[in-house]
């Protein structure tokens, strides 16, 4: 064990996190967009309009993020008609093409998370407010949306901490985010096992401040 | 009952095939993805300069060898770790890697260039032919400064681990924006697909892509050598005094290293060396 690495590797990974970060709040925030529009979509009497969502989810969780960010970034560079849209501008980044396949991803589960809990609100409540003479959009925004919220709360809180743990993919397309770094710091010290602890401790620690912010609003939400 | 033999048959039978290597079969680590140093055949077979010359080596030292797969990336740590014994993977001697092992006399000279898209603004940069960043002087200054003008905001795409990411990161050619690459193969992509302005690699790796990509990859500026480039390919070799060199251990790693110089000599003094280096590189890359 070499502590001075463990300390002077330390400050170098901080930094990292701050792409890690980047990356999971962009790709949880276009991933909920997604899973919602999706989840809704699940729900539609057309028959087709119910087999495109589904079989969005099924692609995207079926198939390894790693194999999904190479299709994206290796994949599209090479399509050389793409290369002359203004597509480019954004596939051209690696940061870009990151945070579309974890957006794409992360949102194939959120839409079955978030399709689940609208199946568990019960016909009642929605009758309920119909009887109210309430509008549909009225009851879906501020009655379904809002049950279906609270009751995806752990298993969304799950996704986070999976995507968290999935932005280290990142590396794999010259991204410099925490795994990339650590990666950065063994090219030169050939010491694999200080550095990934270091790095294993922030993830941890990400995932311990996720988790209890779950965890309160669970609390904070839970049917009085 | 009958499920039950067949599981357990099963996991037998993968116990049995797991590697059953004698105590004396030299491990040779290479890379299997920096063509023509090292590469896999289109069945998935290790090829390559380095694959040919690691089995007469062992012939020259009559030992069992047994050539292994390892990425780039955890080459040496896995060395280290006693995974094999030695590497063998267009690794070129630095000083800097050998805080950490220790490397055979070099077998092959590997000199590394620039490499752009064909009509890149950088093409035709005005410099010599090749420069020696040990020898220093007037011509490899002014060549230094040349190409850290032609590279000013542009991006440089290598491979992680690598003495081309050292050179790029060591100021030599002004702050350049470096990407890494786990592997040759992802540089290569992303400059034939315009992501990198200009890459950096052994010469041998962006032609032999060329040429089988049929892309329009063409060198450019000067081809280095020495400074941060190292002073050859060499195996390489644990420590002695990793494991102490008192144990059996650390005495079996330095005899390790007496034995492959020897072979060395000898596949020199037999011509081999040069006859893989031509067939491999197209000229006669040994020293």
């Amino acid at each position: 064990m070499d502590l001075e690495l463990i300390i002077t590797s330390f400050p170098k990974l901080l930094g990292a996190t701050v792409i890690t970060l980047k990356l999971l709040s962009a790709s949880l925030f276009f991933g909920l967009i997604l899973g919602l529009f999706f989840a809704i979509l699940r729900l539609n009497k057309n028959k087709l309009v119910r087999g495109f969502a589904y079989g969005y989810s099924y692609v995207f969780r079926g198939t390894p993020l790693l194999v999904q960010i190479f299709i994206i970034y290796f994949g599209l560079g090479q399509i050389e008609y793409l290369r002359t849209t203004f597509l480019w501008v954004i596939l051209k980044e690696p940061y870009w093409c990151a945070i579309i396949a974890f957006s794409l991803n992360t949102g194939a589960y959120t839409s079955e998370i978030l399709r689940s809990a609208f199946e568990t609100i019960k016909p009642g409540i929605v009758e309920a407010g119909r009887s109210l003479g309430l509008n549909k959009m009225f009851i879906f925004s501020k009655i379904q949306i809002p049950i279906a919220i609270k009751q995806s709360l752990p298993a969304y809180g799950n996704e986070i901490i999976l995507m968290l743990k999935g932005t280290s993919l990142a590396s794999t397309v010259t991204l410099l985010d925490i795994t990339g770094v650590a990666k950065f710091i063994i090219s030169t010290t050939f010491r694999p096992i200080e550095v990934f602890i270091v790095a294993g401790s922030i993830y941890l620690f990400i995932t311990f401040l996720v988790h209890n912010l779950i965890k309160y609003l669970e609390k904070k939400y839970r049917y009085q | 009952m009958k499920l039950k033999k067949i599981i357990l048959s099963v996991f037998a039978s993968l116990f049995l095939f797991s590697s059953t290597l004698s105590a004396d079969t030299i491990r040779i680590a290479t890379e299997g993805a920096y063509p023509p140093w090292n590469s896999k055949s289109e069945d998935g077979k290790l090829i390559g300069f380095e694959v040919e010359l690691a089995n007469w080596l062992c012939i020259y030292m009559e030992r069992d060898c047994k050539i292994v797969e390892q990425d780039w990336d955890g080459m040496i740590p896995a060395l280290r770790m006693r995974k094999y014994d030695a590497i063998m993977a267009g690794m070129s001697i630095t000083d800097e890697r050998k805080k950490v092992i220790t490397f055979s006399q070099g077998y092959a000279d590997e000199v590394a260039s620039l490499a752009v898209m064909k009509g890149s603004d950088l093409e035709g940069m005005d410099t010599p032919e090749g420069i020696n960043l040990s020898l220093g002087g007037k011509d490899v200054k002014a060549a230094l400064k040349t190409i850290t003008g032609a590279l000013a905001g542009k991006t440089v795409c290598t491979q992680t681990g690598t003495i081309h990411q050292n050179f790029l990161e060591s100021g030599d050619v002004g702050s350049v924006d470096v990407r890494t690459y786990k592997t040759q193969d992802e540089v290569n992509l992303d400059l034939s697909a315009g992501r990198c302005d200009a890459a950096l690699a052994a010469a041998v790796a962006f032609t032999d892509y060329a040429e089988k990509s049929g892309k329009d990859v063409v060198l450019v500026g000067p081809t280095f050598s020495g400074g941060h480039f190292g002073n050859g390919v060499g195996v390489g070799l644990r420590q002695e005094a990793q494991f102490g060199s008192d144990s059996a251990l650390g005495q079996r790693d330095a005899q390790l290293l007496k034995d492959f110089n020897k072979a060395i000599d000898q596949a020199r003094k037999a011509g081999k060396i040069s006859e893989l280096a031509t067939k491999w590189f197209g000229f006669d890359a040994s020293m």
